[in-house]
Parts: structure tokens; C-alpha cells; sequence
């Protein structure tokens, strides 16, 4: 890690790839270590606890190694970051527990259906590379609320944009955080909520000391964790089957014994055309509108995702900005065309092993799944032999093997249970285990920073320090009284600590960081302040954080898709149009904003949590079902139950979810949200005066590679 | 009216962003509207339906060499009018 800025880049090009080459060998080697542990009969949950604490070190170790005392370190990484390795770091931050855990079981379930997010969540980076990114990074911006400042007129257009950073920003960050959990207590058999803390401690040690400069170099470490880890498994498993070591050649193979397979099946009455979703058929999950709506309101919506725009920030130039873009899309690409493998694998797998055969012969690695509950044979979790059969004893009529209809897999299972499908050694789960824990930490790295930065900068350099200082107090004591009274109202709930009450270990922990920071507060210069108020806020943004997601909220994993589709109605039309456009006026986008991000949230939270109200209110209709195009629910019938006009109902309520106008699923909601902001801005524009001529002159200079970036040169 | 040199590069970068959101959508989202006609095909050797093969790779592959090349093809826009940054 170069620390002198007087360093040539090409040295430190060169420097960095003999650091990283080392760091990949090593890590070989260790993989190599715990695989002689296992010959050597070291138990399984050694071998588990030794992947994890040893990733986890080094990446603390990064991070302490890089912290940075300078402002634009924290923030920007000193913008000095090559385009590949900027590549590989976006790529970690990108891929997320969802993807790399979630992506191959969606494929799984869904078949062709479940390539919309394969295809929306890589075809977004072309929007990132020609609209938007290499533009922001020379107007020189550290956080993207800035620029929505900076070209639209000042705090509250800036206002807005963190409102639409922190909303589309923090359930994402919850869902990380719950992925750690999930994946530790699996792997290393550890009590959810202890092992969200441990996932916490994991991140801050990552992104506390050093920022964004921290962040970045633990990130390419991540991201070389994670690809080994996710692509190992089924490498493996292509060379033993088909005897070539690229799976995402050979499984064409495996598609075409699936849809086989399928046929044989439905003949021989092992699966019902009810029960039975062809791989290759497409528009069976979803209908034709929502397939292509998720398709592109990921793609918009990666183009709206600060945490992945900042990433381009942090490049020596805007030509490096626009090849990194490149670069980041081939290392995401690199997980995404392997996905479809693991999937055709598993169902491979799932149809010629498990269905249609005798039920007293089940294949033993299902059981380890069946005992957590992610796999149900005939009703019951597939805890054992014995169970598995008395199920199937108790259903009229059961043939005596397992049908189709009778299996039931968690879309989670997919990914970790590949290597024990395989009959590889344990050695390689806890790679897999590895692997998903880089994938959730590296991204939960990005969006904090992403968070915390918006409220350090944005909110607290920006908006409160210019105030005068009566004014200041106040707006600092009335956010601190919210803060604490929210932690009274919301967290209720007992900790993992000892059972104390969350309320009470906050206040406290509140407490005892404010009597932490004070003697280093008293005295220091402006931006040691700057830098201590970000760091401060980064810890209790992860702590609200890991406190939510350790009370498990039901809809944590559709709420990173709805991320998108707010951040691709609050910020797309701004963003595109204030750089595209010169006429675009202030109070054109706030407007638009306020309208494309309201009518978004607002489509998503009725047919969510007040779904009675849309129907009686707002006109909303049922879903229809893809296949036969029948409504979802008996809207008449529904709506006579005493529990219809529910508000915040959970998944049970018959209307939840499954209400909307146009047939539209709510993860779409983008899709209304977005245009609407764009003809609000177009019109509203036309109506106002237009930007003054030297704002104007600023929009051609960001158009200009060449020069000082915009927002120093202002400054 | 002459055109200044800031106006050609601002032309040029425009039609190169047409250009590739062009490519982008056909194979974002018009090729797999087709997706039916395109899976009575399968590919030799590997044995892919040729839709279900353009969702799974064939796109994405297009969308990284896109990259590589817009980011090419900008940079000597940009160089051309002399308002690319230094090597």
C-alpha cells in the first residue's frame, strides 16, 4: 500500500500486484493447510472457525493498516485508485449475500425466469459507464447528494439526496448484516444474533479507522475470497461429471438431461404440470411486463446506487473511471455466467437422485439441511431416514418415492450444499462459508460508508457547521433528542447480551461513546473534528443496523430490491438530466425528485402494508398469475374478511403483496416512479428561468475530461 | 453557425451514447423478447437453447466487450479535441 503520494503510478501499480499476488498464493496455501488439517482428522468445526477468524484478520488488518487522518483519504481513497484493482473492489461491493448465496437458488426455482437479475443486475453497468459515473467523477464530487447540491441550487436539493441515499442505502446495509448471521451461525453453529455482532465487529474494523481508503483495499481482498470460493465448487464438480473444468460450458449438458428429465417425469407421474416449472420456459414466474420490469430497474437502478457510484470517485482520472466500469462488470460478470451453473448442477442433481427414488434409500447429505429446516421431503423437515419415510407414510395414496411435489428446498441451500452434492471434502464448505461471508462484509463496507458519509459530509459539514452557532445547538440537540427517542420507542427487544433490554445497552453505549470522544473532540483542529464526526456516525449507523437486522424482519430480502427501484426514481432523472441537459432547472428537480421517489415509495408501501386502502381508495387490482393469467386473489372475497383494511399486516394477509395497478409487481415500482420524475423535471423546467450561465459553463466543464475537477475549482 | 470545438466533442460524445444505449437495449431487452423463436435452436457442441443461452451469457459477454470499447472509443473522441487529460 503506497503511502508517499510522490510514488510514480506505474511503481505503485506494480507494488499493488505483487502485494495482491501475494495475498492470493497465501491465501491458496492456507486453503491447502486446512485440507491437510481434515486428512489429519481435525474436526469439522475447527476447520469452519478457521476460515472465518483468519479472513476476518486479514481484512482487520488491512483496514488498521490503511486508516488515514486526511479527508480525502477517508473519503475519496485520495482518488489513486488504478482502474482494475477499482474494478475488483466494486465487484465485492456489489456482490452482496444475495448474490452469492441467493442468485444460483432464484436460477434454481425460477429457471430462465430467474435470468432477469442475472441480466439486470450486469447490463446496469453500461448506464454507469456512459451516463453517469465518469461525469461525477470529474465534477469531483465526495458523496452524490454533493452534486444534486452543487448543480441544483443548494442544501435542499442535497437534502433530498441523502433522504434517497439513507432510504435505498440502509435496509440493504440490514440485509448484509443479517447474511453474516445467517451464514456464521450455519457454518460455525453460532447463535444468530452473536454472530451479527461478530459480522459487525468484522465491518468496522474494515471501514472505521480508514474510510473509503480502508474500504477499498479490504474490498479486492473480498472480492479475491469470494471468487475463488464461489467458482472452486463447481469447477470441481464440472472436471468430475463431464471431465472439463469450465462449468459455464458444460452445463448446456446438464439443461439438456434436465428438460429430459422434466419429460420423463411427467410421464412416469413423479411431478404434476401444476407443481412442474419447465428450466428453459420463460414467463412462468413472471409475466412478460414484470420479467423486463426487473430487468430494467435493477439496470437503472445500478446506475442510481451511490454506494456503487462513489466507487468511481476514487479513480486517478475520468478515463480510468470509464475503464474501471469495464473492469468492474468483467468481475461481476465473472460470478454471474457461473450462477446458471451451480443451478442446472443442483437440479440435476435434485431430479435424477432425489425424485423418483424409493424413499428408504434418500441420498444422507439432505439431512445436515433438514435438521435447520431448509428442506422439506413430504411435508417435514428431512431430519433423518426415519422421519422422511413416516412423513411420506402419512400422506393417503403416496407411492413410496419422492415426487416432485413432495420436495421442498430453501433457495439458500443451493450454493452451500453444492460441495456435500459433490462429495467434496469439508474443507471446500468452509471456503463457500468464507466466500459468502466476504461477499455480505465487503458490500455492507460500501453502503455504511455510503451512509455514514451522507450524514458526516452532507448533513453535518455541509448543512449544520455554516449554521450560526445558536441555530447549531439546536439542530444538534433536537437530532440527538430524535435519536435518542427513537432508541426508546423502537428497540424494545432484548439484546444478545445477557438479555438486556436493546434500549438500555444503546442509551448506555451512546453514552459511553460521547464520553469516549470528548477529550479528543475539545481542542482538535477542523478536520480532525470532520473526521471524528464520520466516524462516530458510521458506528451507530452499524449499530442500528445490526440491531435492526437482529430482530429478523420478514421482509428484509425483498427490500434490497426495492432499494433499486427508490434509488432509480430519486436519483436517475436528477442525475441524467442534470448532466445531460443544461436547461434543467432547480426547481425542476426537486420537484422531480419529490415526485418520481413519493409515487414510488408510495406504490410500494400501500400494496405492501396498507394493501385494503389500495383497493378501496387507489383503484389497485389483483395480480394475476403468469401462467393462466387468473387474478391472485379474490379481491370481492378479500375484502369481505374482517382483516382487509389491516395496516403493516405481515406475508399471511391475503392482499399483501399481491395487489397493484397494471399488473405490476411493487419490486417494479421504479418503473412508475422513474418516468414520472423525468417528464416532471422535463415540464417544470421549461416553466422556470433558465440556470444561470456560469452554472452552465460548470455543466460543460464537467463535460470535459480534461482539467481540474469542477468542485475544487469552485471551492 | 460554426460549431466550436467544444460543441463537436459534446456532438460526437452524444451520438456515441445513443450508439451504445442502442446496442444496449437490443441486447438488454429486444433479443429476449424473441426468446421462444430463439430456444428452437440449440447450440452445437454445448448443447445451450440459443434464448435461454443469450440471458445467461450472451448478453453479458456483450455488455463487457461494450464497455472495454465505449471506454475506448470516448477516449479518442476526447483526444481528438484535445480535451482528454494527460497520460
Amino acid at each position: 500500500m503506497a503511502t508517499q503520494t510522490s510514488q510514480s503510478s506505474a511503481d505503485f501499480y506494480k507494488q499493488l500486484g505483487r502485494m495482491y499476488g501475494t495475498y492470493t498464493g497465501g491465501f491458496l496455501a492456507f486453503i491447502i493447510f486446512v485440507a491437510v488439517l481434515e486428512q489429519l482428522r481435525v474436526p469439522n468445526y475447527i476447520l469452519g472457525y478457521l476460515f472465518v477468524f483468519f479472513t476476518l484478520a486479514v481484512y482487520a488488518i488491512i483496514g488498521v493498516a490503511t486508516r488515514t487522518a486526511q479527508v480525502s483519504e477517508y473519503y475519496v481513497a485520495g482518488r489513486r485508485v488504478p482502474a482494475f484493482y477499482n474494478g475488483m473492489a466494486t465487484g465485492a461491493d456489489w456482490m452482496s449475500a444475495a448474490s452469492f448465496v441467493g442468485m444460483a437458488g432464484t436460477l434454481f426455482l425460477a429457471g430462465y425466469d430467474g435470468l432477469a437479475w442475472v441480466l439486470g443486475w450486469t447490463g446496469g453497468f453500461v448506464l454507469v459507464s456512459i451516463l453517469v459515473g465518469p461525469y461525477l467523477r470529474k465534477f469531483g464530487a465526495y458523496t452524490v447528494p454533493d452534486f444534486m447540491a452543487f448543480r441544483f441550487g443548494g442544501n435542499f436539493a442535497r437534502f433530498l439526496g441523502v433522504i434517497v441515499l439513507v432510504a435505498c442505502s440502509f435496509t440493504y446495509v440490514t440485509a448484509q448484516i443479517y447474511g453474516t448471521g445467517i451464514i456464521a451461525s450455519r457454518f460455525l453453529g453460532m447463535q444468530f444474533e452473536i454472530a451479527v455482532f461478530v459480522g459487525l465487529v468484522g465491518i468496522l474494523l474494515c471501514a472505521m479507522l480508514g474510510g473509503m481508503r480502508a474500504v477499498t483495499w479490504t474490498q479486492i481482498a473480498q472480492y479475491i475470497v469470494l471468487i475463488i470460493a464461489y467458482l472452486t465448487p463447481i469447477i470441481i464438480l464440472s472436471t468430475k461429471k463431464y471431465g472439463i473444468p469450465i462449468p459455464e460450458l458444460t452445463y448446456g449438458q446438464a439443461i439438456a438431461e434436465i428438460t429430459a428429465r422434466e419429460q420423463e417425469m411427467l410421464q412416469t407421474g413423479l411431478a404434476t404440470k401444476a407443481a412442474l416449472k419447465p428450466h428453459i420456459e420463460p414467463f412462468v414466474t413472471y409475466t412478460p411486463l414484470n420479467y423486463f420490469g426487473i430487468i430494467f430497474c435493477m439496470m437503472v437502478g445500478t446506475a442510481s446506487l451511490p454506494h456503487i457510484l462513489m466507487r468511481y470517485f476514487t479513480t486517478p482520472s475520468v478515463r480510468e473511471a470509464r475503464q474501471s466500469v469495464g473492469w468492474s462488470l468483467f468481475f461481476i460478470f465473472l460470478l454471474y455466467f457461473s450462477a446458471p451453473a451451480y443451478a442446472a448442477f443442483s437440479k440435476l442433481e435434485v431430479y435424477t437422485n432425489i425424485i423418483g427414488r424409493d424413499v428408504a434409500s434418500i441420498r444422507p447429505w439432505l439431512f445436515t439441511w433438514g435438521e435447520l429446516g431448509l428442506i422439506q421431503i413430504c411435508g417435514k423437515n428431512a431430519v433423518n431416514l426415519d422421519a422422511v419415510v413416516a412423513a411420506c407414510k402419512g400422506i393417503a395414496g403416496h407411492p413410496g418415492v419422492v415426487r416432485l411435489q413432495d420436495f421442498v428446498i430453501n433457495t439458500d441451500v443451493i450454493v452451500l450444499s453444492t460441495p456435500e452434492i459433490a462429495g467434496l471434502p469439508y474443507v471446500i464448505s468452509g471456503l463457500v462459508a468464507a466466500g459468502g461471508l466476504a461477499a455480505a462484509l465487503s458490500t455492507a463496507d460500501g453502503l455504511l460508508l455510503a451512509i455514514a458519509n451522507a450524514l458526516s459530509h452532507d448533513i453535518y459539514y455541509k448543512m449544520i457547521t455554516p449554521l450560526r452557532s445558536g441555530l447549531r445547538y439546536l439542530v444538534i440537540t433536537v437530532i440527538g433528542a430524535a435519536v435518542v427517542a427513537s432508541i426508546l420507542l423502537l428497540l424494545p427487544g432484548p439484546s444478545p447480551i445477557y438479555g438486556i433490554p436493546w434500549r438500555w445497552l444503546l442509551l448506555g453505549g451512546l453514552a459511553a461513546l460521547i464520553a469516549a470522544v470528548i477529550p479528543f473532540w475539545t481542542g482538535a483542529t477542523e478536520v480532525a473534528k470532520r473526521l471524528i464526526v464520520a466516524r462516530v456516525l458510521l458506528l451507530l449507523v452499524a449499530v442500528a443496523a445490526a440491531a435492526t437486522a437482529s430482530t429478523r424482519p420478514s421482509d428484509i430480502l425483498a427490500m434490497v430490491g426495492w432499494a433499486f427501484s427508490l434509488a432509480m426514481a430519486g436519483n436517475f432523472p436528477a442525475l441524467v438530466m442534470g448532466i445531460w441537459w443544461k436547461r434543467s432547472t432547480t426547481t425542476a428537480a426537486i420537484c422531480g425528485m419529490i415526485a418520481g421517489f413519493g409515487l414510488c415509495l408510495f406504490y410500494l408501501v400501500v400494496t405492501r402494508y396498507l394493501p385494503g386502502i389500495g383497493v378501496a381508495y387507489f383503484g389497485m387490482t389483483s395480480l394475476l398469475n403468469p401462467v393462466t393469467g387468473a387474478p391472485l386473489v379474490d379481491i370481492a372475497k378479500a375484502m369481505a374478511l374482517p382483516n382487509a383494511m389491516e395496516s403493516f399486516p405481515t406475508l399471511a394477509h391475503p392482499l399483501a403483496n399481491k395487489v397493484g395497478w397494471f399488473n405490476l409487481n411493487n419490486i417494479n415500482c421504479g418503473l412508475l416512479g422513474m418516468p414520472l420524475g423525468f417528464l416532471v423535471i422535463y415540464v417544470v423546467s421549461l416553466f422556470t428561468k433558465a440556470p444561470s450561465a456560469e452554472l452552465q459553463a460548470y455543466i460543460d466543464e464537467i463535460r470535459k475530461p480534461r482539467g481540474q475537477t469542477v468542485l475544487e475549482e469552485k471551492t | 453557425m460554426q460549431e466550436t470545438n467544444d460543441q463537436a466533442h459534446w456532438r460526437r460524445t452524444t451520438k456515441l451514447m445513443l450508439a451504445h444505449l442502442g446496442i444496449w437495449f437490443f441486447f438488454g431487452y429486444v433479443i429476449h423478447m424473441f426468446v421462444n423463436t430463439l430456444n428452437q435452436y440449440t447450440i452445437p457442441i454445448l448443447k445451450f437453447p440459443l434464448g435461454f443461452y443469450m440471458a445467461a451469457q450472451g448478453s453479458l459477454i456483450v455488455f463487457v466487450v461494450m464497455l472495454f470499447v465505449f471506454a475506448y472509443q470516448q477516449d479518442k473522441i476526447d483526444r481528438e479535441h484535445g480535451v482528454a487529460e494527460d497520460d
